[in-house]
């Protein structure tokens, strides 16, 4: 789990290294370890309960995130949780509100939480949007990529941020 | 002739009963428990469940009553020239299945069984899964038990299946890695979005659903939810969805028989 505290990247890289100056034993050893790793689409560090560091680049737009949140189809959001910008009978409760989440948890703690839950909590319901942890049969539109993209990660960490209470 | 010793069927009736509750305990939904999802839905749909003139499923129900009295195939044969009078014969029938069929070694659900009747006894060719006359026949035959509860049948041979079927019910699927037990069994008084999430019993089918326009079986409403979980759904009669509506069927032991229910 937390060997996917690199970036996709470096974890190549160092593939590479390891792999030139390993011997058999740990040949096997990181063939497994890759191959857990490539459902990991994005690549990031986990310190303690959180991702610090952003996804991407670019900032995330807190409006295009409140647009995302709400999506019943591609993020899913609201389907599970409530506090959001949706009508209120378009909310789901299988998951706690999120209003104020801005204030309870930090940026990076969130952005984790999106990234893939499953890192606290591994029985957790969340789908883990960073491409972590897909299940059986998964359709063929969707196989080897993540539910969400880093920018679009990136768009409602920073509407969620910005919910203060 | 002389009378049949009646002991073996004591002894078949006594037999029977560990049997029973080796399927009710072989669940994770505990009996007082079962809702049907009928008791989820709006008053309106509840309304519209009820009332034979106002629901649309009655339309499929009155299809499947003249299909049952035409004869077809190369054995020019009905259904009811071999069955009789549906509303005693099919009585009870629904409750009971998936059962096990002898031949395939395997069970079949309904619909499987009214194509091995088609094959082996009208020697006619089977119906497509979700076609009209396949679905206006499952649904005369479920009507002819409305009100009766489910009961699932008590054969052994089917215990491997029906576990087989909780373990597809139990595992984590699709992009979304969910599985139904996730919503059905650990959810279903919560809300998905708008909707009542529910307890996936399988006791009103075929039945209408608002959203189809159309009257749909069970393997269409699992179909459903695994494209919405974002896995591969199982091909129409696949063995998979057979295994799971054994399980659903054993969850929802007790539940009224209410085809053709309405959903929104
Ligand atoms: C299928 C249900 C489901 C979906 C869809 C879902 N979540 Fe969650 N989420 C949960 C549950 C359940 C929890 C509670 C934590 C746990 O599962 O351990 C949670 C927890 C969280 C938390 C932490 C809340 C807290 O108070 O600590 C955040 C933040 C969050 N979700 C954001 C999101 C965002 C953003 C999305 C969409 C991109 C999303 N969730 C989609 C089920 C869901
Ligand atoms: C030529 C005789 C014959 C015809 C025609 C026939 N069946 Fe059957 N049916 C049987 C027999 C015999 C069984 C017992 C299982 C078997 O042999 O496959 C059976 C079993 C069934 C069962 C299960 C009853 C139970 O108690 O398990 C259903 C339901 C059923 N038939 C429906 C139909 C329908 C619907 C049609 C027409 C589409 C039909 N049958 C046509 C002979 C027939």
């Amino acid at each position: 789990m937390r060997a996917a505290a690199l970036t996709a990247g470096l974890l190549a890289g160092l593939l590479l290294a390891w792999l030139l100056l390993a011997g058999f034993l740990l040949v096997g050893f990181l063939l497994v370890a890759a191959r857990a790793d490539a459902q990991t689409l994005v690549g990031y560090t986990v310190e303690g309960d959180a991702i610090g560091a952003p996804l991407t680049g670019a900032p995330g737009d807190a409006a295009r995130g409140a647009g995302l949140v709400a999506d019943r189809t591609l993020s899913l959001c609201v389907l599970c949780h409530s506090g959001l910008e949706a009508p209120a009978h378009m909310q789901g409760n299988l998951a706690p509100s999120l209003a104020g989440i801005g204030a309870r948890l930090s940026e990076g703690q969130i952005r984790l939480r999106i990234v893939n839950m499953k890192a606290l909590n591994p029985e957790s319901i969340m789908p883990a949007y960073g491409g972590s942890s897909p299940g059986a049969r998964v359709a063929n539109a969707w196989r080897g990529k993540p539910i969400l993209s880093g920018e679009e990660i990136e768009d409602i960490v920073a509407y969620l941020s910005s919910l203060k209470g | 002739m002389r009378p049949r010793p009646r002991a073996p069927a004591v002894i078949a009736a006594l037999l029977s009963i560990p049997a029973l509750l080796a399927v009710s305990g072989a669940v994770a939904l505990e009996q007082g428990d079962r809702r049907s999802g009928i008791a989820f839905a709006s008053p309106q749909t509840q309304a519209m469940q009820a009332d034979d003139t106002a629901n649309p499923g009655m339309l499929w129900v009155m299809d499947g009553a003249q299909l049952w009295r035409r004869p077809d195939g190369a054995a020019g044969k009905a259904c009811q020239e071999c069955h009789g009078d549906a509303a005693q014969s099919m009585k009870g029938v629904a409750p009971r299945y998936p059962d096990f069929d002898a031949g395939l070694g395997r069970p079949v659900d309904l619909s499987g069984r009214i194509n091995l009747c088609r094959v082996r006894h009208q020697r006619a060719a089977p119906l497509a899964h979700e076609g009209s006359e396949m679905l206006a026949l499952t649904a005369f035959v479920a009507f002819q038990s409305r009100g009766l509860p489910m009961a699932p049948a008590a054969d052994a041979r089917l215990a491997p299946f029906r576990a087989e079927g909780r373990r597809l019910f139990e595992q984590r699927m699709g992009q979304l890695d969910l599985s139904c037990a996730n919503c059905h069994d650990d959810h279903w008084s919560a809300r998905l979005g708008g909707s009542p999430v529910t307890q996936a019993q399988p006791n009103a089918y075929p039945l209408y659903r608002l959203e189809w326009q159309a009257l749909g079986s069970l393997q269409r409403r699992m179909r459903n939810c695994m494209a919405g979980v974002r896995a591969e759904p199982f091909a129409y009669d696949a063995a998979d969805y057979i295994d799971l509506e054994l399980y659903l069927a054993a969850r929802a032991a007790g539940l009224p028989m209410e085809t053709p229910g309405v959903r929104p």
